[in-house]
This record gives structure tokens, C-alpha cells and sequence, in this order.
């Protein structure tokens, strides 16, 4: 069987599976979800775009943010709690964050359990290290490679359960059978080959979006399949308005622009400068973080290693904050010769501290850019990094509003508001992968042998579509459609939105659509990169679409949505509800609608009654 | 500063393929994989290729460039001349799927024969202690982005397809070794690392370390540790009277046998 015949209904050409559980996507969420559901009886597949273990969780560098209070006995899930919501800018889930808070610490401790080793405090505990929003040092690491270390952990864990893996499988639609989930169909990558899983319950864990904008410390993976398969399946999106753009991206050479540099630089002591030499971060401090932001560079200096009595440095500020920041002072002329700002720890810290904490940092600029970063400063500017929305789903089971269909990590929305902290994306993979996995499991076995059906004609339906860029003649290159939305929304819905600017990017993409309809592919089936983005882009198509709309209609700054022409955080009004985005009537598009945040309960509230007297 | 790279691509399949010339405009500070990307992107859109983060991070884009295993990613084009013409192969060990994707299953079917982390209750207190410089020697090995060069380069299996079968290699060697020295691990494999995973047959001509993007030196702390270990219970008179009579050395206190 080499799957390369062209026709959809060729025979032979289908796999069937039937599982109780399908998760989609092997990152850290979906591999936590896999073992939940494992450990709670499901029989249950994993699918994923890439090689096990090779999924965008590896990117991540600083650590898991869990109050285990192992560095400071004062932390606890309240207190991460508050930080949680206050760098989200209230508009969190309320829910979510406090079970995120609460169930990190316990979720961190259950990576250790299997293996995962990570660096020590001197008593021997899991260390704990600074960052951005964060009140006291709260991020379990391992060195800046804590993403590598937590998804080989959880991949050799479910080897180890004997799960099934389908690797290099592409999910490309979702079946229902009268409202309720009964399976997901796509291809093999490697022969092209369609397979049909035939299960009651599904999971999407399948990241983000960032694909869609052209600096991004993204991987080709991060194109919103999970978040456009709920749109098609009748769910809805929240928050889509909010990309968090990571202050520090490299900058040089062209080819690495994007790339990520870890938080971690800044928590372990590293400072910005423009090309004056000023550590301008003092000059933007907002006054929703005024009383807890050192104000002096003294002070700043001093917190490292006395939290009680100094504030923390501005440099560690909330993302969405020192992002604005940098992108303010390289408009004002005050950039680097490669058009960004100075990140410098050379000068702050020695040459073995820096190896030590930040090896892969010293690697990476070594090998990329020929930079030491223990003898010069690095040259960064931001690069769109996370989605805060996705999809809608209830807090305690992350169902979405179709039945049978699930959403973690970031391709779900809720938990992290308007802006999400450094550290709280691992720790939200693990408590809700898991949450997810016993949930679907539940329901699934729950309901014995009346199983929703899928329908002959929408196999059918899937398989067509799936083939159809192969039956266009002459039509445009999907390289060349996906290269000009990068363009479109970097230049139009990036990091500062003007409504003329988000008029205009809603018509680029309409006629991208357009394009996208009669877009050929060249070749066949048969491990075919043309072809997989080609269908890759319809999702970031819907999915760039529901960013621009919901950035259009919030008339207000908060997080990481910046308005030039609304740059007041309205809590009056936007302050009190979510922008939900559907599928609209014609299925081609998107429309929103509004809807009130969730009531937090008195009992929480009370952590924000005042302004925390910082001592 | 752009400037137009020769290359020469292998392209085909399982059935048999060659190599292809092609010219690709590129510029500095870019690496081997960009030039692949624009190749795919403006003349053969389906140049087939395995990647992920370009940074060289999560080990998809292993290949053969100018001979020599390598990350495409991480492979700057300023390190040749700008007349050289750049040869890019598939990893010999492993079939070709197309192009320069490789069926790499090998390494995941061996990595579901390998033994787990079996830690023992934790402290009173609900927290595990290991001191960092106990944990060190293993966190190297975790630092392995399974790229699997190391196991493309291994001579042992390079040209010996009828080797693969007993023998895993030296990215799980590594693996071995890190379970070996986890300061909390309570099993002791020696005798499967040895005889499953066929370590005796590694003569280490430290090949694996040389090609390594992370730096592990896998033949010297790993790779030769673990023979010695699996050596001492084998062959040391004292360790063998040891374990005959009840007395255990302190490298394997604690751990039993799987």
C-alpha cells in the first residue's frame, strides 16, 4: 500500500481505527491528556503532525510555574493565583486560574516521579527561578531547556503505558452524529494515505496559531488546526483578540529573526538598554504595576537577592508591558543597527553564571549569530510567541459546547485573559491535559455501546476536500498565499492596531480566501510538503480571520491587544466581557458575538479588594 | 549580501532517486535549511523535507551535508565558500521515505524496549531531595534532542542492516547510562543494557560524539562508564563473591535487578 493513488475513493486507500479517546497533538498538553485518560481505563490514540517528542512543547525554555514554595516558604496558590489574573488583566476565567494554581505544584512533583530531573535548590528541592508577573521565584527548570526535559519526560512515560502514537498524521476534519463527536479523519504525511478514527470523544491540544504571522518564534506546526476543527465543528472561540508578541526575539541574522530568547535572561539578572545606553524600562512602568516595580535602578538591582524589601525590576514586568516598551523605543529612533533593543547580561553576571543558566541562550547565539553573550549584549526585539484565546470550554472538564469535543493548551482559551504570564503555559499543559484526559474518559465509557455513528457521506465529503488542491490547474502556489497573510498580519494585526489598518488586513484575507479556493498543488500524495500546507491553510486562514474581527470590534488596550486609537484599558465595559468568535451561517467565515465574564465568587475577589501593601 | 548557491539535492524514494542540481539565490547568515526553503518555495514545491524548529532544539532536520551528519538548521552557509557547491543526502542508516525524510522507526521501536525510570516512594513530606551535582551526570544525557545522528553515524549499524536487531545504539545508550546514575532510580540494568541492547558491540571509535549538536560526550560518559559497570558485576571476583554472599557494592545499593 504506497497511498499514492489520487483519487479519494480509491480502494484500499482508507485506515479505520475505533478508539474511545483521540487526542490531537503530541505537545505536552496532549501527551498529558493521553496518559489521564490512559490511567482512568480509555483506550486512547495520540495523532500528531511530527515525529514523537519533536512537538513545539521542546521549544520551551524558562520553566513551570507551580507555588511549591521550594525557594519561598511564602508562595502559595493563592498568591500565583492573583498573579495570574492581575498579568491577564482580569479577564482570565476566574476558575481556571485557580485550579492552574492550585494543581501545578502536585502536577511538577508528578514529572519528577517519572523521571524528569530537574535543577536543584541547595537542600536538594526542585529550584525555583524569577519572572515577569510573577511575586516570588516559582519556575521549576532544568537549565532554559525545561520544554525539552518536561516532553521527553512525558513521551518516555507513554511509551512506557504502551499508548498508541500515530506520528506524522495530519487530523484535517471532525465527524458528529447528531450534535455529538464520533470521529476525526486525515492523512498519513509520509504516503497520503486517509485514516478514519472512529471514537466518541476527542482532544485537541494542537498549540497555536503564530504560523500566520511572519516573525514568530513559531514552528510550521503552530497553524490553528485545533482552533479552525472546532470552528467547523460548531464550538467557539474566546479571547482570539489576544497574541501575546514575546518582548525578546532574536533580531539577526534574517534567518533567525523570530527566534526565541528565554525570559529567563531577565529573571536571571539581565537588563534592557537602547542604543543610548539607558535602561529604559524605568520609563514605562504603568500604574497598574506601580506600587510592586522598583523605580530605581538600585533598587531593581538589590531584589535578586532580597525580595522582602525591594521591588521587582521593570525588566520583568508582564510580557504584553516591556514588549510595548521595546517597540516604542525602536519607533523613537533608539534601536540597534539591526532594528531592535539591547538585551545584557554580559555585564551583570559572570561568564560561568551565564554558561551555567542559560546554556542553550549561549549556544544558540554562538552557533546562529556569532554572538558571546557572556562578553557583548544580545540584539532582540519582539516576535509573536502565543495565542491567549481558543477555544471555549468549561473550566473543570474542558468540553467545549460540542459534545464529545475537548480543548487544552494553547489551542484552548480562558485561562490566561488578556495576557499570559512566563511559565504559566507548561503548568496549564499538565493540570489540564490531565483534567481533559479523565473528563473525556468519563464520558466516553459512559456511554456504553450507543456510540454516535459516522456518516458514510461525510467520509466521503473529507476525503474529497482533502484531494481537491490537487484537481485545480494553474491555480496560485500555497507557498506564495501563505507568505502574503504572514506578511498581511505582521504589517496589519501585529503588535499596534489601528482600526483602519484591521479594515484593511479583514479584506487582505478575504482575498486570500479567494486565492485559497483555486490554489494547485504540484505532485502527489505521497510525503508532500505543497500539499500539507495547502490544507494547513485553510485553518490559518479562518483562524487569522478571527484574530483581525475580534482585534477590530475591542475598542480598548489591555494585554496583548494594543489599540493606537483606544490606548485606555476600559474596565467600564471591556473590562466586563469576553468577545466570542463562530463560524458563520455560510461556513466561509467567522462572526462574533459578546458574552458577560464569568462572576468570580466573594471568596476570591477578596485578593484584589486593594492594592497589596508591597513591604 | 545575496548571493546564487549551487546545491545538489538527492531526490526520490524508496525505489531509488539521485542527485539534483539546482541554483538558489541565498544571503548571509543563512543556514542550509533556509536555502532548502526557498528551493521548496520558488522551484519544487514538493521538495520533501523533516523539520520543525529551526533552532536547533527539537532534532527533525538531521541529514547528510557534504557527507557529514548534521542539523540543517544549525548549519550556517558561511562556513563554505561561496563557490562550493553543497551536497545534501538523507541519513544512509535509515530507509528513505522521500527525499531527504527518512523512516527513523528504528529508533522508536528500540526506545519502546528500553527500560523506565522506577523511583522509590518520596520523603515524608510529599518532596524528593537530589543534590544538583548528583543530578548533573544525568541531566546531560537529557539534553539529547533525539536528532539520531549519533545513531546515522554508528558504524555498527551504518552499513549492517542484520545488526539492528540487537543492538540500540548510542542514543539509548546514553539513556542507559542517565538511568543508571539518577540518584533516586532503584533499578539496575546492567545486564539488559549489556545483553538487549547489545553495548558490547560498540567499540568506540567515538564517531557518535564527534556529530552530536549538543555536545554530549557520550562515549566518554556514558558509553565507557556503562561497559566498565556492566564489566565489574561480570567479571570483578570481589563483586561476584559480593553478590553471592548477600553483600552489595554501594554503586548499586538499593536497585534491583531488571
Amino acid at each position: 500500500m504506497t497511498g499514492n493513488e489520487m483519487s479519494p475513493e480509491s480502494a484500499g486507500g482508507m485506515e479505520r481505527h475505533a478508539y474511545d479517546v483521540v487526542v490531537v497533538g503530541a505537545g505536552g498538553a496532549g501527551l498529558r491528556a493521553a496518559i489521564a485518560a490512559h490511567d482512568a481505563g480509555a483506550r486512547v490514540a495520540v495523532v500528531c503532525k511530527s515525529l514523537l517528542g519533536k512537538a513545539h512543547t521542546v521549544m520551551a525554555e524558562g520553566g513551570i510555574a507551580a507555588a511549591m514554595g521550594n525557594r519561598w516558604p511564602e508562595d502559595n496558590w493563592e498568591v500565583h493565583f492573583r498573579d495570574t489574573m492581575r498579568g491577564g488583566k482580569m479577564l482570565n476565567h476566574w476558575r481556571m486560574a485557580q485550579l492552574h494554581a492550585q494543581q501545578a505544584p502536585e502536577r511538577v512533583m508528578e514529572l519528577e516521579d517519572w523521571g524528569a530531573l530537574f535543577d536543584r535548590t541547595d537542600d536538594g528541592l526542585i529550584s525555583q527561578r524569577d519572572f515577569g508577573g510573577h511575586r516570588y521565584a516559582r519556575l521549576a527548570h532544568v537549565g532554559d531547556r525545561t520544554g525539552l526535559e518536561m516532553i521527553r519526560t512525558l513521551q518516555q512515560r507513554t511509551v512506557q503505558l504502551g499508548i498508541d502514537v500515530f506520528m506524522e498524521l495530519t487530523v484535517t476534519d471532525l465527524f458528529q452524529d447528531d450534535g455529538r463527536i464520533s470521529g476525526a479523519f486525515g492523512y498519513w504525511r509520509e504516503t497520503g494515505r486517509f485514516v478514519l478514527f472512529e471514537a466518541p470523544a476527542v482532544i485537541l491540544a494542537t498549540g497555536g496559531i503564530g504560523k500566520s504571522f511572519k516573525v514568530t518564534s513559531n514552528s510550521w506546526e503552530y497553524t490553528g488546526d485545533g482552533h479552525a476543527l472546532a470552528l467547523r465543528a460548531g464550538a467557539s472561540l474566546i479571547n482570539m483578540e489576544f497574541v501575546q508578541f514575546h518582548p525578546t526575539g532574536m533580531v539577526w541574522p534574517p534567518s533567525v529573526k523570530g527566534l526565541l530568547v528565554t525570559e529567563s535572561v531577565r529573571g536571571d539578572g539581565g537588563v534592557l538598554k537602547n542604543s543610548e545606553g539607558t535602561r529604559f524600562m524605568f520609563d514605562y512602568i504603568p500604574d497598574f504595576f506601580r506600587a510592586e516595580t522598583a523605580d530605581t535602578e538600585e533598587e531593581a538591582d538589590r531584589w535578586y537577592d532580597d525580595k522582602k524589601n525591594n521591588r521587582r525590576p521593570p525588566e520583568l514586568l508582564p510580557r504584553d508591558e516591556v514588549a510595548r516598551a521595546i517597540n516604542s523605543e525602536i519607533k523613537a529612533g533608539r534601536g540597534t543597527p539591526h532594528g531592535g533593543i539591547y538585551l545584557d547580561i554580559a555585564s551583570r553576571r559572570t561568564p560561568e553564571f551565564i554558561r551555567k543558566r542559560l546554556p542553550s541562550m549561549y549556544h544558540q547565539f554562538k552557533e546562529l549569530a556569532d554572538v558571546d553573550i557572556t562578553a557583548e549584549p544580545m540584539e532582540i526585539g519582539p516576535t509573536c510567541h502565543y495565542v491567549m484565546g481558543g477555544v471555549e470550554v468549561d473550566p473543570d472538564t474542558q468540553e467545549s459546547a460540542v459534545t464529545g469535543l475537548y480543548a487544552v493548551g494553547e489551542c484552548s482559551g480562558g485561562m490566561h485573559g488578556s495576557n499570559r504570564l512566563g511559565g504559566n503555559s507548561l503548568g496549564d499543559l499538565l493540570v489540564f491535559g490531565k483534567l481533559a484526559g479523565e473528563a473525556a474518559t468519563a464520558y466516553a465509557t459512559g456511554l456504553g455501546r450507543a456510540r454516535p455513528a459516522v456518516a458514510e457521506d461525510d467520509l466521503r465529503a473529507a476525503s474529497h476536500s482533502a484531494v481537491a488542491p490537487f484537481e485545480v490547474e494553474g491555480g496560485d502556489n500555497p507557498y506564495a498565499i501563505q507568505s502574503d497573510l504572514q506578511q498581511s498580519m505582521n504589517d496589519l494585526v501585529g503588535i499596534i492596531r489601528t482600526a483602519g489598518e484591521l479594515e484593511r488586513s479583514l479584506v487582505e484575507i478575504e482575498a486570500l480566501k479567494e486565492r485559497a479556493r483555486s490554489m494547485a498543488v504540484e505532485g502527489h500524495r505521497q510525503y508532500n510538503p505543497g500539499w500539507h500546507l495547502a490544507l494547513d491553510l485553510r485553518n490559518m486562514l479562518l483562524v487569522s480571520e478571527s484574530i483581525a474581527r475580534a482585534a477590530l470590534a475591542r475598542e480598548e488596550s489591555r494585554g496583548g491587544h494594543t489599540r493606537d486609537d483606544f490606548p485606555q484599558t476600559d474596565h467600564e465595559v471591556w473590562g466586563r466581557k469576553n468577545l466570542v468568535v463562530s463560524l458563520d451561517a455560510a461556513g466561509t467565515g467567522v462572526e462574533l458575538s459578546e458574552r458577560p465574564l464569568p462572576e468570580m465568587p466573594d471568596e476570591l475577589k477578596k485578593y484584589f479588594d486593594e492594592p497589596r501593601k508591597e513591604s | 549580501m545575496a548571493y546564487d548557491l549551487k546545491m545538489r539535492v538527492w531526490r526520490g524514494d524508496a525505489d531509488g532517486g539521485e542527485l539534483t542540481d539546482y541554483t538558489v539565490q541565498v544571503s548571509d547568515g543563512e543556514v542550509v535549511l533556509d536555502a532548502l526553503h526557498r528551493l521548496q518555495a520558488t522551484q519544487t514545491g514538493d521538495l520533501a523535507i523533516r523539520w520543525n524548529c529551526k533552532a536547533g532544539k527539537c532534532g527533525s532536520c538531521s541529514a547528510e551535508i557534504n557527507g557529514r551528519p548534521r542539523l540543517m538548521c544549525m548549519t550556517r552557509l558561511s562556513d563554505f565558500d561561496q563557490a562550493e557547491t553543497i551536497t545534501v543526502t538523507p541519513m544512509r542508516t535509515f530507509p528513505v521515505i522521500r527525499d531527504l525524510v527518512t523512516d527513523v522507526s528504528f529508533n522508536y521501536e528500540k526506545a519502546k524496549q528500553l527500560p523506565y525510570a522506577e523511583l522509590g516512594p518520596r520523603d515524608a513530606d510529599g518532596k524528593r531531595r537530589m543534590m544538583q551535582v548528583d543530578v548533573e551526570r544525568s541531566q546531560e544525557f537529557r539534553t539529547c534532542i533525539e536528532c539520531y545522528l549519533c545513531q546515522d553515524v554508528c558504524h555498527v549499524v551504518r552499513d549492517h542492516e542484520d545488526n539492528k536487531q540487537h543492538f540500540a545504539g548510542p542514543r539509548f545508550f546514553i539513556r542507559y547510562a542517565e538511568l543508571d546514575m539518577h540518584p533516586l532510580d532503584t533499578h539496575d540494568r546492567r545486564a539488559l543494557a549489556q545483553d538487549a541492547a547489545g553495548l558490547g558491540m560498540c567499540n568506540i571509535t567515538k564517531c557518535c560524539t564527534e556529530v552530536c549538536p549538543e555536545g554530549i560526550h557520550i562515549t566518554d560518559n556514558a558509553i565507557i562508564p556503562m561497559k566498565e559497570r556492566v564489566v565489574d558485576r561480570k567479571y570483578d571476583p570481589l563483586v561476584w563473591l559480593g553478590n553471592k554472599i548477600g553483600l552489595r557494592s554501594q554503586d548499586d545499593e538499593g536497585r534491583t535487578e531488571v
